[in-house]
C-alpha cells in the first residue's frame, strides 16, 4: 500500500516538566489516496490532537508525519494548505462572525495567489448545496447545518487532496447530520478525495469510513476495518463497550 | 395511575421585534409515576417546555397554561413561596453541564447541604451524612473527597453525578433532566443513565427526560413525546417506537447512521410546511 499519509510513532506533548500533557503518545497510522480513515474516542484521548497535529496546529514531540512519501517540516508551508484543509466542529465557532461567506471563501483564495476568485466562490457554493445567493450572508444568518456547509466550501475551495475532518457533524441535529454527511461522502466519491475524520460516534464513523482506529489515553486501542466492526469483532474490551454503548440504553450491567 | 403532573395547552411566548413568537404551542400531557421522553431537535420547545413546568420561563417570555397541575397544586397561581418550597423540594431538575449548573466557588458538599438546609430542619451532621449518603448512591467511589470538592476538580461526569446527587437529595417526586448526558462520554453516559434509572425506580419517582437522541431515549424511557416546531406531532411507547406514523419521527429514527447496515446515501428529511401547523 502506497501510504498517501504516513504518521509514525506519534508523540504530541504540551507544556514541559512535571506539568507536562502527554496529549498522544505513539500513534502510528498509514491512509492511503483515496481512503476514508475514521479515529474513535472520547475526550481526552487525544484523537483531535493528531488532526491537529498533522496540520501543524499541534507540536509534534516525537515521531514524523510523512506527506506523499516527504517529511512534513514545521512550520507548514503554503503548498502544504494546498493539500491538506481542515474542516473543525463547531461551525458557531470556526466561522468568522463579522466576515461574509464571500470574504470566508476568498481569503484563502487571495493568500494562495488565485485570479479566478468569483468564478470558484460561486461553484464552491454550488458544490455544497448552497448555490451563490449565499454569498453575500454572515453567519449569524445561516442555520447550523448552512454554516458547516460553509465551512467545508472553505476547506475544498483550494482543492486540496486530503480533508481533515474534526467531529464535523456532533454541533448539528440528526437530520442535518445525515445531509453534512451525505454531502461529504458525494465529494469524496466525485472527487476522489482523502478523508481522515474524528468523531466520538462510532456510528458516524462507520457509515464514514473504511477503516478506523479506537484511540484511549493518547494511544491506539486497536485499529479494524468496518467489515470487522459490523461483524463486532472487536478484539479489545474498550471497543465492545463502545459497540455496546452506541446501541443506547441496556439496564443490566454485567 | 393517577397522574402526578397534569399539562393541558401549554404556550409559551417571547416578544421579537417581529411580534410574539410562539415557542411552545399547546402542548398536553400528564404524568404518572413513570420515565417519560420528550425528544425534538433544537428550537422544538422541549427544553422551554420543560423550564415552565418549574416555572423557569426566562423573562421577557411568557408562560400560560389551561391546566398545570402539580399533585393537586395549581402552579399557575403558585405564590413565589409555594414556588421556592416546591423548587428543588418536590420536583427539581438536572441540567445539561455540570461545568456551568453548578457553584463554582462553593464545595460539592455545601451545595448538597444548602439544598436540605433549604427544604426542612436538620442538624448539621444529620444533612452531612445525608449527602455523603447521597453521593454514594450516585456510585461516587471516594465521597470523603467529592464532599470536600470544588466543581473544577471533577470530571464531567463525576460533577453530573454530584448534580444528581444534589437534585435527589431532597427526595423530589418529580425529577426534570434536560439533556442529562449529552456533555458526558458514551460510555460515561451509560453509567450515568443507570444510576438515574435505579433511583428513579427506587425512589418510584416521576422522570421527564428532555434529550435530542431518539435511540437514547427510546431505550431509557416508558413513553416518549416528539416535539417539532413547540408542539407535540407524535405520542407512543417507546418500545413502539418503530411504529411511529407521524412521518418526522420516522424521519428522525431513520437518518441516523447505524454501524449494521449501510444506507448510502441517509435518508433525510423533507420536511413538511404541514407539521409546524
Amino acid at each position: 500500500m502506497t501510504a498517501l499519509l504516513d504518521i509514525r510513532n506519534l508523540h504530541v506533548t504540551f507544556g514541559a516538566g512535571p506539568d507536562a500533557v502527554q496529549a498522544v503518545r505513539g500513534v502510528t497510522l498509514k491512509v492511503a489516496e483515496g481512503e476514508s480513515y475514521g479515529i474513535v474516542g472520547e475526550s481526552g484521548s487525544g484523537k483531535s490532537t493528531v488532526l491537529r497535529a498533522i496540520c501543524g496546529l499541534a507540536p509534534t514531540s516525537e515521531g514524523s508525519i510523512l506527506l506523499g512519501g516527504t517529511e512534513l517540516i514545521a512550520p507548514r508551508r503554503a503548498d502544504f494548505y494546498r493539500r491538506v484543509q481542515m474542516v473543525f466542529q463547531d461551525p458557531y465557532a470556526s466561522l468568522h462572525p463579522r466576515h461574509t461567506v464571500d470574504r470566508v471563501l476568498s481569503e484563502p483564495l487571495a493568500i494562495h495567489g488565485f485570479t479566478d476568485r468569483e468564478a470558484r466562490v460561486e461553484r464552491a457554493l454550488t458544490d455544497v448545496g448552497l448555490g451563490p445567493s449565499f454569498r453575500f450572508r454572515y453567519p449569524h444568518q445561516l442555520s447550523g447545518g448552512q454554516r458547516q456547509r460553509v465551512a467545508v466550501a472553505r476547506a475544498l475551495i483550494l482543492e486540496p487532496r486530503v480533508l481533515l475532518l474534526d467531529e464535523p457533524t456532533s454541533a448539528l441535529d440528526a437530520s442535518i447530520q445525515a445531509e453534512v454527511l451525505n454531502l461529504l461522502d458525494r465529494l469524496r466519491s466525485e472527487r476522489g478525495l482523502t478523508y481522515v475524520m474524528v468523531s466520538h460516534d462510532l456510528a458516524v464513523v462507520a457509515h464514514m469510513c473504511d477503516r478506523l482506529m479506537v484511540m484511549q489515553h493518547g494511544q491506539t486501542v486497536e485499529e479494524l476495518t468496518r467489515e470487522a466492526l459490523r461483524a463486532h469483532a472487536a478484539t479489545t474490551d474498550y471497543t465492545r463497550q463502545l459497540l455496546t454503548a452506541s446501541h443506547g440504553y441496556t439496564k443490566a450491567a454485567s | 395511575m393517577s397522574a402526578l403532573l397534569t399539562v393541558e395547552d401549554l404556550r409559551i411566548t417571547f416578544p421579537t421585534r417581529q411580534g410574539p413568537s410562539e415557542v411552545v404551542r399547546g402542548v398536553s400531557f400528564t404524568l404518572g409515576r413513570e420515565r417519560l421522553g420528550i425528544v425534538g431537535e433544537s428550537g422544538s420547545g422541549k427544553s422551554q417546555t420543560g423550564r415552565a413546568l418549574l416555572g423557569l420561563t426566562p423573562p421577557p417570555g411568557t408562560a400560560t397554561a389551561k391546566r398545570l397541575e402539580f399533585d393537586g397544586i395549581d402552579l399557575r397561581s403558585a405564590s413565589p413561596k409555594q414556588w421556592r418550597a416546591l423548587r428543588g423540594g418536590r420536583m427539581s431538575m438536572v441540567m445539561q453541564d455540570p461545568k456551568f449548573s453548578l457553584n463554582p466557588v462553593m464545595t460539592i458538599g455545601r451545595q448538597i447541604m444548602e439544598a436540605l438546609a433549604f427544604h426542612g430542619r436538620s442538624s448539621h451532621a444529620e444533612k452531612k451524612a445525608r449527602a455523603m449518603a447521597m453521593l454514594e448512591a450516585v456510585q461516587i467511589r471516594d465521597p470523603e473527597r467529592v464532599f470536600r470538592a470544588y466543581p473544577h476538580e471533577l470530571s464531567g461526569g463525576m460533577g453530573q453525578r454530584a448534580m444528581i446527587a444534589m437534585m435527589l437529595v431532597t427526595e423530589p417526586d418529580l425529577l426534570i433532566a434536560d439533556e442529562p448526558t449529552s456533555a458526558l462520554d458514551v460510555t460515561v453516559q451509560i453509567e450515568v443513565l443507570r444510576i438515574l434509572d435505579a433511583l428513579v425506580t427506587d425512589r418510584g419517582m416521576g422522570l421527564i427526560f428532555i434529550s435530542h437522541d431518539l435511540r437514547l431515549v427510546a431505550s431509557f424511557c416508558d413513553r416518549v413525546l416528539v416535539m417539532y416546531a413547540g408542539r407535540v406531532v407524535e405520542e407512543l411507547k417507546a418500545s413502539e417506537l418503530d411504529r411511529a406514523q407521524h412521518p418526522y419521527t420516522q424521519g428522525l429514527m431513520n437518518c441516523l447512521p447505524k454501524i449494521d447496515n449501510d444506507i448510502r446515501p441517509l435518508p433525510t428529511m423533507t420536511r413538511d410546511a404541514s407539521w409546524a401547523l
